[in-house]
C-alpha cells in the first residue's frame, strides 16, 4: 500500500466507562473508498467522528495526512480543513440560504472573497445537480436536495478526504438514488472516502474495501466481492443475511 | 389499461365561508355559545360607553386651573395634562434649553426608524451612528457643559426624558451583556461559568428596587472619597446589570434549543468557537427567543418607574409629583394623570410587541415560496 492518508493505530475510546472503540487499527490510502457497516451501536459513527475530532479518543494515535490528532488546535484546524463531513441529518444551517451555507467556510475559514466563494459554490451546486436552488432556504428543499447541498457545502472546502455518516438513512427511497448517484460520481473522481452505510449495492459498486464492525471492534475487512460472497466471520454472515434479505 | 387523471379542485360550499357562516360557526353555534356571545357583547358595550363618557362626553378640554374641572358630572380633566405637558416630557429641564432634548429625540428617531425597517440598507453605517456617535452626541446635548451649551444637571432631568434614557440604556446594554452571560454560563471554563451563574442568580434573586437602592446609597460608600458618580448614571448601571441577568436566561433558553448537529456541522467546516457562535448559533437562538427578549424589554420599560425610589422623576413620578399642585386639585386630577401616564407607557410597550411579531414573521425562513 502506498503511504496512507489516514493512519489509525491501536485507538481506544470510552464514553464514561463504556468502551466504544477497542484497539482500532486502520490505514486508508489516498483515493481509497471504504465502506463501514455493522449493527446499530457498534461504534461506526464514533469511529469516523474521531477522524475529524468531533469525538476525542483517549488512547492510540490518529494521523491524517501526516498531521497527528492530539490536543493541538493548530493541527485540528489543519485536519478539519482537509476533511469534509456529511451527516445523516444533513445539519444544514436553516437561517442561511443554500448559497450562504456553501460559501460560509470558504469565506470565514479560508478567507476567500465573496465573489470567489460564490463562484466555487455555484460550480459545486451544479455538480450535485441543484444549481437552481441556490437562493432557497434549506427548509424549502426535499430531503434528497438538502443532503446534496450538505455534500456541496463540504466539498466547498476543497477537502481531500470525505467522511459520510449514513448519508442516505434519513431519506425516502425515491431520494436515496439521487444522493447515491452524486456519491458514485465523487468516488469515480478519485476522492478518498469513508462511508458508513447499509446500502450494499453502493458498497459493491464503489468500495475498495468493506469494513464490518461490531461491539466497537473491526471484525472483518475485505474487498467487496470477497466480503459479500464469502464472509470469513460468523458474525459477519449473520449480519449480511439480515441486511441483504431486505 | 386505464390512466389516472387527478380530480379538479372545487370551491368550498357557500355555507362554510362568508360572514354569516363565520358568525354562525363562531358566535352562535349553540345555546351556550349564544348566551356567552350576548353577555360578552353587553359587557363590551357597557365598558366602552363608560370610558367614552368619562374621556370625552363629561370631560373638560379647556381651562387654566382647577375651576375648569369642577362640573357637577365631571369626567377627565384634560387641561391638567395640557398645562403640565412640558413638565411631563422634560421634567425641570429649563424651558430655554428644551430644544436640545427635542434634537436628541429627533436624531435618535432618524437612526432608529430606518434601523427597524429590514429593507432599508446602510445597516452597518446606521449601527455605527446609533451605537457610536449617538450616545456621545446625546450625552453632550443633554448634559451640556461644553460647546457653549449650558450645563443642565441630571437632577433637573425628568419625565419621559428620564424614562427613555433609563429604558433605552437598559435595553441597549442588557442584550449584549445578557448574551455574554448566557454564553459564559454554558462555557467549558469552570471559573467563567461559576462567575456568570453567580452574577445571574444574585441579580435575579433581588428586587430591582434593592438594586437601585444599593446603586444609589451603598455604592458611594465603597468608592474612594472624591470619586462620585452621578445618581442617574448609578441608576443606569443598576438597571443595565439587573436586566442583563434576565436577558441572559432568555438567551440561554434559545441556546439550549439549538441542536447539537449545528455545532458539529460548524466544527466540521473548520469554524472555531467565536465564529460558530456568531454566525451559526446566535442568529438562530436569538430568533427563537424574540418574544422573550421583547418581553424583557417591555418589563424593563415599565420597571423604569421604580427610579422614583432613589429620587429620580420619570414620567410616572413627575405626574404624581404634580398631583400636589393646589391649583389643579380636583377629584379627577389623579385619575386623569394616571390614565395619561398609562396610555404613554402602553403606547411604547404595544409598539415593541407589534414590532416583535413583525420581525418574527420577517425572519421566518420556512415560508414555502422564496
Ligand atoms: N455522546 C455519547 N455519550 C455516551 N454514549 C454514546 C455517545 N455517543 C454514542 N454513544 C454510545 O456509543 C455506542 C456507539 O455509538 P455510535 O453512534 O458510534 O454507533 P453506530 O454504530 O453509529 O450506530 P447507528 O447505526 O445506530 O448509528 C452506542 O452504544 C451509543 O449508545
Ligand atoms: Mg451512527
Amino acid at each position: 500500500m502506498s503511504d496512507p492518508v489516514i493512519r489509525i493505530n491501536k485507538m481506544n475510546k470510552w464514553f464514561g466507562n463504556f468502551h466504544v472503540l477497542r484497539d482500532i487499527d486502520l490505514n486508508v490510502a489516498s483515493g481509497e473508498k471504504i465502506v463501514i457497516c455493522g449493527p446499530s451501536g457498534s461504534g461506526k459513527s464514533t469511529l469516523i467522528r474521531c477522524i475529524n475530532r468531533l469525538e476525542t479518543h483517549q488512547e492510540g494515535e490518529i494521523e491524517v495526512e501526516g498531521v497527528t490528532l492530539d490536543g493541538s488546535l493548530k493541527n485540528l484546524e489543519e485536519i478539519r480543513s482537509n476533511v469534509g463531513m456529511v451527516f445523516q441529518q444533513f445539519n444544514l444551517f436553516p437561517h442561511m440560504t443554500v448559497l450562504e451555507n456553501c460559501t460560509l467556510s470558504p469565506i470565514w475559514v479560508q478567507q476567500k472573497s465573496q465573489a470567489e466563494a460564490e463562484k466555487l459554490a455555484r460550480e459545486l451546486l451544479e455538480r450535485v445537480r441543484i444549481p437552481d436552488q441556490a437562493g432557497k432556504y434549506p427548509g424549502q428543499l426535499s430531503g434528497g436536495q438538502q443532503q446534496r447541498v450538505a455534500i456541496a457545502r463540504a466539498l466547498c472546502m476543497n477537502p481531500r478526504i470525505m467522511l459520510f455518516d449514513e448519508p442516505t438513512s434519513a431519506l425516502d427511497p425515491e431520494m436515496i438514488k439521487e444522493v447515491l448517484d452524486v456519491l458514485v460520481e465523487l468516488a469515480n473522481e478519485g476522492m478518498t472516502m469513508l462511508c458508513v452505510t447499509h446500502e450494499m449495492g453502493f458498497a459493491r459498486q464503489v468500495a475498495d474495501r468493506v469494513i464490518f464492525m461490531d461491539e466497537g471492534e473491526i471484525v472483518e475487512e475485505n474487498a467487496p466481492e470477497a466480503f459479500f460472497s464469502n464472509p470469513e466471520n460468523e458474525r459477519t454472515q449473520l449480519f449480511l443475511s439480515q441486511v441483504l434479505t431486505h | 389499461m386505464s390512466s389516472w387523471t387527478p380530480t379538479a379542485p372545487r370551491p368550498a360550499p357557500a355555507s362554510t365561508v362568508g360572514f354569516v357562516a363565520w358568525t354562525r360557526a363562531n358566535l352562535f353555534a349553540n345555546k351556550l355559545d349564544t348566551a356567552l356571545t350576548l353577555l360578552a357583547f353587553t359587557l363590551v358595550v357597557y365598558v366602552v360607553e363608560a370610558i367614552f363618557g368619562w374621556a370625552i362626553i363629561d370631560a373638560s378640554f379647556t381651562g387654566d386651573d382647577r375651576t375648569a374641572c369642577l362640573k357637577e358630572v365631571q369626567g377627565a380633566c384634560w387641561p391638567f395634562i395640557e398645562a403640565k405637558f412640558g413638565q411631563f416630557i422634560y421634567g425641570r429641564y429649563p424651558d430655554a434649553e428644551r430644544w436640545r432634548v427635542d434634537l436628541v429625540f429627533l436624531s435618535g428617531l432618524i437612526g432608529l426608524i430606518p434601523m427597524l425597517m429590514p429593507n432599508v440598507g446602510f445597516k452597518r453605517a446606521n449601527m455605527i451612528y446609533l451605537l457610536g456617535f449617538y450616545p456621545i452626541f446625546a450625552f453632550i446635548m443633554l448634559n451640556g457643559g461644553m460647546l457653549g451649551l449650558a450645563t443642565v444637571d441630571t437632577t433637573d432631568w425628568g419625565g419621559l426624558l428620564v424614562t427613555l434614557v433609563v429604558a433605552i440604556t437598559g435595553i441597549v446594554a442588557s442584550l449584549p451583556l445578557g448574551i455574554l452571560l448566557a454564553l459564559g454560563r454554558r462555557s467549558d471554563l469552570p471559573i467563567v461559568r461559576a462567575l456568570c451563574i453567580g452574577f445571574i442568580e444574585i441579580f435575579r434573586g433581588v428586587p430591582l428596587i434593592t438594586v437601585l437602592f444599593m446603586a444609589s446609597v451603598m455604592l458611594p460608600l465603597f468608592l474612594p472619597d472624591g470619586v462620585n458618580f452621578d445618581k442617574l448614571v448609578r441608576c443606569l448601571i443598576g438597571v443595565a446589570l439587573f436586566s442583563s441577568a434576565y436577558m441572559a436566561e432568555v438567551v440561554r433558553g434559545g441556546l439550549q434549543a439549538i441542536p447539537k448537529g449545528q455545532y458539529e456541522a460548524a466544527a466540521a467546516l473548520g469554524l472555531g468557537y467565536w465564529k460558530t457562535t456568531r454566525l451559526i448559533i446566535l442568529p438562530q437562538a436569538l430568533k427563537l427567543v424574540i418574544p422573550g427578549i421583547v418581553n424583557t424589554f417591555i418589563g424593563l420599560f415599565k420597571d423604569t418607574t421604580l427610579v422614583l425610589i432613589v429620587g429620580l422623576f420619570d414620567l410616572l413620578g413627575i405626574v404624581q409629583l404634580h398631583f400636589t399642585d393646589a391649583s389643579w386639585a380636583t377629584p379627577e386630577t389623579h385619575i386623569t394623570g394616571y390614565v395619561f401616564a398609562g396610555a404613554v407607557f402602553w403606547l411604547f410597550c404595544f409598539a415593541m410587541s407589534r414590532y416583535s411579531i413583525f420581525m418574527e414573521n420577517h425572519l421566518s425562513t420556512d415560508r414555502t415560496s422564496s
